[in-house]
This record gives C-alpha cells, sequence and structure tokens, in this order.
C-alpha cells in the first residue's frame, strides 16, 4: 500500500480528489523512483539527473501555471502537497522543483515577455531546460537588496558584472535568472536578467564541502563584462518586489515541504521506538520517549493545518506574504526540532544513512537558512504586527 | 479502435478488512478505495493499445455506487477518453456482465479488457460470463496480448500450470488482464487535470433495461479464524514430542 504519513487531525477529508490524486502521485513516484537513488546521491554530493526526465513527464516542473504552456494548471495545494511529497523524500529534490518552478518559471511567467514565456516554459516544462535563480551575492544574504552586481547598457543590451553565491542548479543550469542593480537616469533598481548559459564572460562553479543539501548542486555564478542583448531583461521587473514575490512562492512551497521532511522523521522514530528493546521493553513505552514521540506529531498536524489555511489563503488570492513567512518560519524550525527529536531517539542509529534521519536533519539546516532564515522571518512578521521595522540599517 | 475497460471501486488490498458483527457486509468506514489493480493492469495496456494505434479510443466503465467516480477519474488521469458508470447496488456476477453486454450494444467496441478478477470478492467470472452472453471469443489471464497489424485479431499468451499457453482469435473479443501483463503507469499531474474535463456519464441501472435480479446471494461472511501466538520450544525432543501429541501431524 501507498505510505501513509501521519494525518492525525483527518486533515486528508478537507482536500479534494484531485488534490489527493496529485499527493499520491508525487508520493509514489518519491517511493518508487527517488527513495532508491537519495542515499548514494547525499554520500555522493551530487544530483540524480536521470530522475529530471521522469519528474517533468509527471509534471513536477511549473505545475500551477497555465495549460498553454504545458503545465498542469494546479491549484496552490496541491502545488503544495507536492512539494511535501517531494521533501519527505529529500530537500534536495524539492529545492530543485522549487527552483525550477517558483524561482524561474514563475518570474519568466510573471515578468517576462510573451516571447519569453513561449521560448522557455514549456522546454522547462519538458526538463528540456533548467533553471537557477541568482540573487544571494558574497556579502549580501538576509539583506539582498544591498546587492553589487549591476548592468549597464552597451550596444543594444546590457553588460552584468558581479558575483553570486549559493546558487541551487548554477552548474547544471541553461539558463539563470540573475538579479542586478541598473543605475539609469539618475535612479537605482533591481532588475531581473535571464543570462544563458553559453553567454561569454558567464560562468559557474560547483561549491564544495557542503554538509546539508548534499543531493543538490549548489554553485557559485561569476558575471565578469557579460553582455546580453536588451530583450533578456524581465520586463516587469524594475524594483525588490519582484525577487520577492518569487521568494514568496518558494517559501510557500518550502513551508509544505518542511512537513514532508518533518513526517519522514517521525514516522521512522515511531517505528523503531516500537520495536527497539532497552531495559527490557520497547523503548516506545518510556515516558520520556513518548514525550518526544508526542511533540512530533502535535507539531506536525499544527504544520498541516497552517499550510492547508494557507494554501487556500493563496488559492482565494487572499494571502500576505507575512503569513507565508509565519509557514516558512515555524514549519520548517519545528522540522529541525522534530529531526534532532528522532535523531535522537534512534541513538547511534541516528547519526548513520541507512536511516533518512541525519539526513533530514542536516538539510533542514539549510531549510531553516535559505529563502529567508528563521529570525528574518520572525522580523518580518514582528514589523508586520508591530509597525515597526527590527531589520537595522 | 475502441476498447472498453472495466473500473471495480474495490478496499486497498492492504487495508485491513473488518466484517460486520451481523455477518451481512465488511465495514466500509475508514477503508481507503482503489481501482482494482487487475483493472488498473487492463487500463494500462488499453492505452497501450491506443499509443500504438492512432484514432482508438479507451472507454472505461465503472458499475456501482456514485463514489466510483474517484475511480473514473483515475483511469481518466491515466489517459483514457470517457467513462460511464452504472448506478446500481452490488450485482452479482451475471447481473454485472448483463448490464456490460447492454453497454456493448449500445458503444460497439472491438475488444474489452477486464481484470481478470476484482479482488474484493474473487468471483473471476464476469469476463467469462460476458463473452458468452455476446458469443464473443474470450482470452483469460492474459500476461501478453499481441494485435494483428489490421487489428483485426488478437493473440493472448495464458499464463497456465507449469508453461505459457497462446491463443488466437478474431475480434472483437474479451480479454482479462493477469498481474505480469505490465507495470501500470501512475497519473501525471497533467493527467490529472485534464481527467476533470473529460466526459463522465452516468446512467442508472433501471434505464438499461436489464435484468440484474440476483442468482447469487451472499448468506454470510466471517473473517479467518486468529492464529494462535506460536510457542518456542527448548529442544528438538520437545518439538517432535508436540508436533505428535499437540499438533497430530506426525
Ligand atoms: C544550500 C543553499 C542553497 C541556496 N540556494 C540559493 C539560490 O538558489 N539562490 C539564491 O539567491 N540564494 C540561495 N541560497 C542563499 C540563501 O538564501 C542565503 O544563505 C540566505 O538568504 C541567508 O543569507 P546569508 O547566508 O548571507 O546569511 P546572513 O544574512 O549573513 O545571516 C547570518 C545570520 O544573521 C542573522 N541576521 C541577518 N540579518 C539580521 C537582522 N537584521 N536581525 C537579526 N538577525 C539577522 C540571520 O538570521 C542569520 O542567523 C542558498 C543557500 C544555501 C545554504
Amino acid at each position: 500500500m501507498l505510505y501513509e504519513p501521519p494525518d492525525y487531525y483527518a486533515i486528508d477529508e478537507l482536500l479534494s480528489d484531485e488534490e489527493r490524486m496529485v499527493r499520491d502521485t508525487a508520493r509514489r513516484f518519491i517511493e518508487d523512483e527517488y527513495q532508491p537513488l537519495v542515499t548514494k546521491a547525499f554520500r555522493d554530493g551530487s544530483f540524480p539527473m536521470q530522475i529530471v526526465p521522469r519528474l517533468a513527464e509527471l509534471g513536477f516542473f511549473g505545475p500551477t501555471l497555465p495549460e498553454r504552456y504545458g503545465c498542469a494548471d494546479l491549484n496552490s495545494v496541491a502545488y503544495g502537497l507536492i512539494n511535501q511529497e517531494l521533501e519527505r523524500g529529500d530537500s534536495g529534490i524539492r529545492s530543485f522543483a522549487s527552483v525550477q518552478s517558483g524561482l524561474v518559471m514563475y518570474p519568466i511567467f510573471t515578468y517576462g515577455s510573451e516571447e519569453h514565456r513561449t521560448h522557455w516554459l514549456p522546454r522547462m516544462a519538458r526538463g528540456e531546460a533548467i533553471g537557477c535563480f541568482g540573487l544571494t551575492e558574497p556579502d549580501f544574504g538576509s539583506n539582498p537588496s544591498g546587492m553589487l552586481t549591476t548592468a549597464r547598457r552597451a550596444d543594444g543590451g546590457f553588460i552584468l558584472n558581479g558575483v553570486k553565491r549559493w546558487i541551487t542548479n548554477g552548474n547544471i543550469a541553461d539558463v539563470a535568472v540573475v538579479w542586478a542593480r541598473l543605475e539609469e537616469d539618475g535612479q537605482s533598481a533591481i532588475h531581473g536578467f535571464l543570462v544563458e548559459r553559453d553567454r561569454q564572460g558567464y560562468s559557474a562553479r560547483e561549491m564544495e564541502g557542503k554538509f546539508s543539501l548534499r543531493a543538490s548542486i549548489t554553485s557559485e555564478l561569476f558575471l565578469d563584462d557579460c553582455w546580453i542583448p536588451e530583450e533578456n531583461r524581465l520586463p516587469g521587473t524594475g524594483s525588490m518586489k519582484a525577487p520577492l514575490s518569487c521568494l514568496s512562492q518558494a517559501r510557500y512551497g518550502i513551508a509544505w515541504g518542511a512537513i514532508g521532511a518533518a513526517s519522514a522523521c517521525y514516522d521512522c522514530a515511531l517505528s523503531y521506538a516500537r520495536e527497539r528493546i532497552m531495559f527490557d521493553k520497547p523503548i516506545a513505552a518510556f515516558q520520556l520517549v513518548q514525550r518526544k514521540l508526542v511533540t512530533m506529531v502535535t507539531e506536525i498536524t499544527k504544520a498541516q493545518l497552517l499550510c492547508l489555511r494557507l494554501g487556500r489563503l493563496k488559492d482565494a488570492q487572499h494571502v500576505r506574504p507575512e503569513q507565508i513567512s509565519m509557514a516558512k518560519m515555524n514549519n520548517v524550525s519545528q522540522a529541525l526540532k522534530i529531526a534532532r527529536l528522532a535523531r535522537d531517539i534512534l541513538g547511534a542509529n541516528g547519526i548513520i544513512d541507512e536511516y533518512p534521519i541525519i539526513r533530514h536533519m542536516l538539510n533542514l539546516e539549510t531549510v531553516n537558512t535559505y529563502e529567508g532564515t528563521e529570525d528574518v522571518h520572525r522580523l518580518i512578521i514582528g514589523k508586520d504586527i508591530t509597525g515597526f521595522s527590527a531589520f537595522g540599517g | 479502435m475502441k476498447i472498453l475497460v472495466t473500473v471495480k471501486r474495490v478496499p486497498d488490498p492492504e487495508t485491513s478488512i473488518k466484517v460486520k458483527p451481523d455477518g451481512t457486509g465488511i465495514v466500509t468506514d475508514n477503508i481507503k478505495w482503489v481501482v482494482n489493480p487487475f483493472d488498473e493492469i487492463g487500463v494500462e495496456e488499453a492505452l497501450r493499445i491506443k499509443e500504438k494505434v492512432a484514432g482508438s479510443e479507451v472507454v472505461l466503465v465503472s458499475i456501482g455506487d456514485k463514489v466510483a467516480q474517484e475511480q473514473l477519474r483515475t483511469g481518466l488521469a491515466m489517459g483514457a477518453d470517457r467513462a460511464i458508470l452504472v448506478l446500481a447496488d452490488d450485482l452479482d456476477p451475471l447481473g454485472v456482465a448483463r448490464v456490460l453486454a447492454k453497454l456493448v450494444d449500445d458503444e460497439k467496441p472491438d475488444l474489452i479488457i477486464m481484470g481478470k478478477q476484482a479482488i474484493d470478492d474473487d468471483s473471476n467470472a464476469v469476463g467469462q460470463m460476458l463473452a458468452e452472453l455476446l458469443g464473443w471469443p474470450q482470452g483469460t489471464f492474459a500476461s501478453q496480448i499481441e494485435l494483428s497489424d489490421d487489428q483485426k485479431s488478437a493473440s493472448v499468451t495464458r499464463e497456465v500450470d507449469g508453461g505459457l499457453e497462446t491463443l488466437s482469435f478474431p475480434l472483437p473479443g474479451v480479454i482479462t488482464a493477469d498481474l505480469r501483463l505490465n507495470e501500470p503507469r501512475y497519473a501525471s499531474l497533467p493527467g490529472i487535470m485534464k481527467a476533470r474535463k473529460k466526459e463522465l456519464k452516468e446512467i442508472p441501472v433501471a434505464d438499461l433495461g436489464v435484468d440484474v435480479t440476483p442468482r447469487v446471494t451472499i448468506t454470510k461472511m466471517e473473517p479467518p479464524p486468529s492464529r494462535e501466538a506460536g510457542k518456542i520450544v527448548a529442544s528438538v525432543e520437545e518439538l517432535v514430542n508436540l508436533l505428535h501429541t499437540e499438533a497430530k501431524v506426525i
């Protein structure tokens, strides 16, 4: 039977048949085709590229975009459920899909020209083109608006200069959405540019030595007098609003994804605790262990409810970015806590990759940091409810 | 070519089934329902034929409660073209075969593919009865199906005791699918969304004018006896002794 994750509040009943079908497709795919690969991919520090055609075939890229671009036109709840199932597999595959869908296809769809859309979206949906999103720089992470990467007009186009760091899929991307500052008419604004991989002056270098998100490629991008034609600018961009709206898409998916990683840890810890005998009893029979398991399932249930409500708000076009921040902040930090508790319950087995827990736990350290750190989201919500910005500067 | 495929809503094979205290049936609350796995194989086979033979149409049929829509949608999401749901209470195999025979009169398919049996009642009867009612050839327990180039005949490989048997017969005909026929695909996300717009026609069984009076009545259902816990014995001697005195097998 298809794996049944914790559903303590029968939240399944609140989903439509289609939403359940979408989730089950993602769940089956992860179980049958991805789980067998992930441990080795994580050990090797590589992304299993052979699954890209299958991800595409099943419709996981840009799934909320319209059918005319070869996409599935799903609602946000179904999109969230996909992220949940992917991240139950590993944060790496969810990151791959989040970047492709939320950080590249979404801005091309929202801020691109019709030529951009018809050129890139069907290809990206088919997995024939991979994208990456270059916002973060070595010296600007939580405060991307300070970025140093620049664009200036030259020869009917733009010349880009700068360095982007921590860019998921950088090395395997056919196209990068690069955010850069354009100084024009005494004004300075952030614009999005499409940079194809073979542009002169553009290069990517894979970052080595990660202990987290190992089954995902992370790169540095170098833009060294890189010329791109005028039409490569995303015409709808021109302020920080555009990249932030992309982040909202991805953060929404991450909030759901965290439930998947947390459930994988909880399930593993629960079944382990019922079978592991110590002091002549299953360790699940000890109060201190039960306390941990109960905390885990309670936090998973709360996270599920947050996400479902958030998704319904998003589908009703009623969602505010601050609400997405709350779900991202809460769900990822709780998932991290759950992963650590699960790691503890497995004792020594908790640190070996025969079980999925240590991998999820290490991954979640990244997930807690990227797309706005836990504290950055706290400050976003803090500003929203008090009216005071505590970001400094 | 037009292919009719049956799709029955059944409890998930791994759901734990409880019999109602009065023995009239099973408890259906909290059961996960799925497409009968053999029917799913049938849908897959029909879709593979459709992919090979241009202009083919795959029509799904289910007979049962309104909720069986869910299983038909699953088949539509896999890629079938349209679906018919005949609304009826539990029918016996002959009733089901008669309803299907009537639909065949209206739909005139070139081929009918069904699961070899439904995993709920395991009757393994409808395919055979339907072929008989229609006077069509049948190939049951198919582990491989090959159509002639003109699609006028089929050759069906069956797994029989100790080997394989291959039958050939002219179409139209009835084929029932066995486990190893294929590995069914799962619905893609665009497939799921497209399924929403595909036709799913509901027909009350009374409108078909078919005699579905049950010939078979279920008198009682019982769960299998629960197994007693095993015993760990200390020595071979004790084992032999117990096999003799208690289990009475030696
Ligand atoms: C594996 C991985 C993949 C990534 N993929 C991408 C990608 O594809 N594209 C992309 O553009 N970026 C990506 N990132 C970058 C990620 O978004 C940044 O790391 C993140 O925004 C945090 O920035 P930073 O690392 O510079 O941390 P910093 O901003 O230096 O933060 C360090 C610490 O200071 C805290 N802090 C910062 N400002 C404040 C404040 N005002 N008040 C209180 N505390 C504060 C933070 O909460 C944090 O704890 C990725 C990162 C990783 C690890």
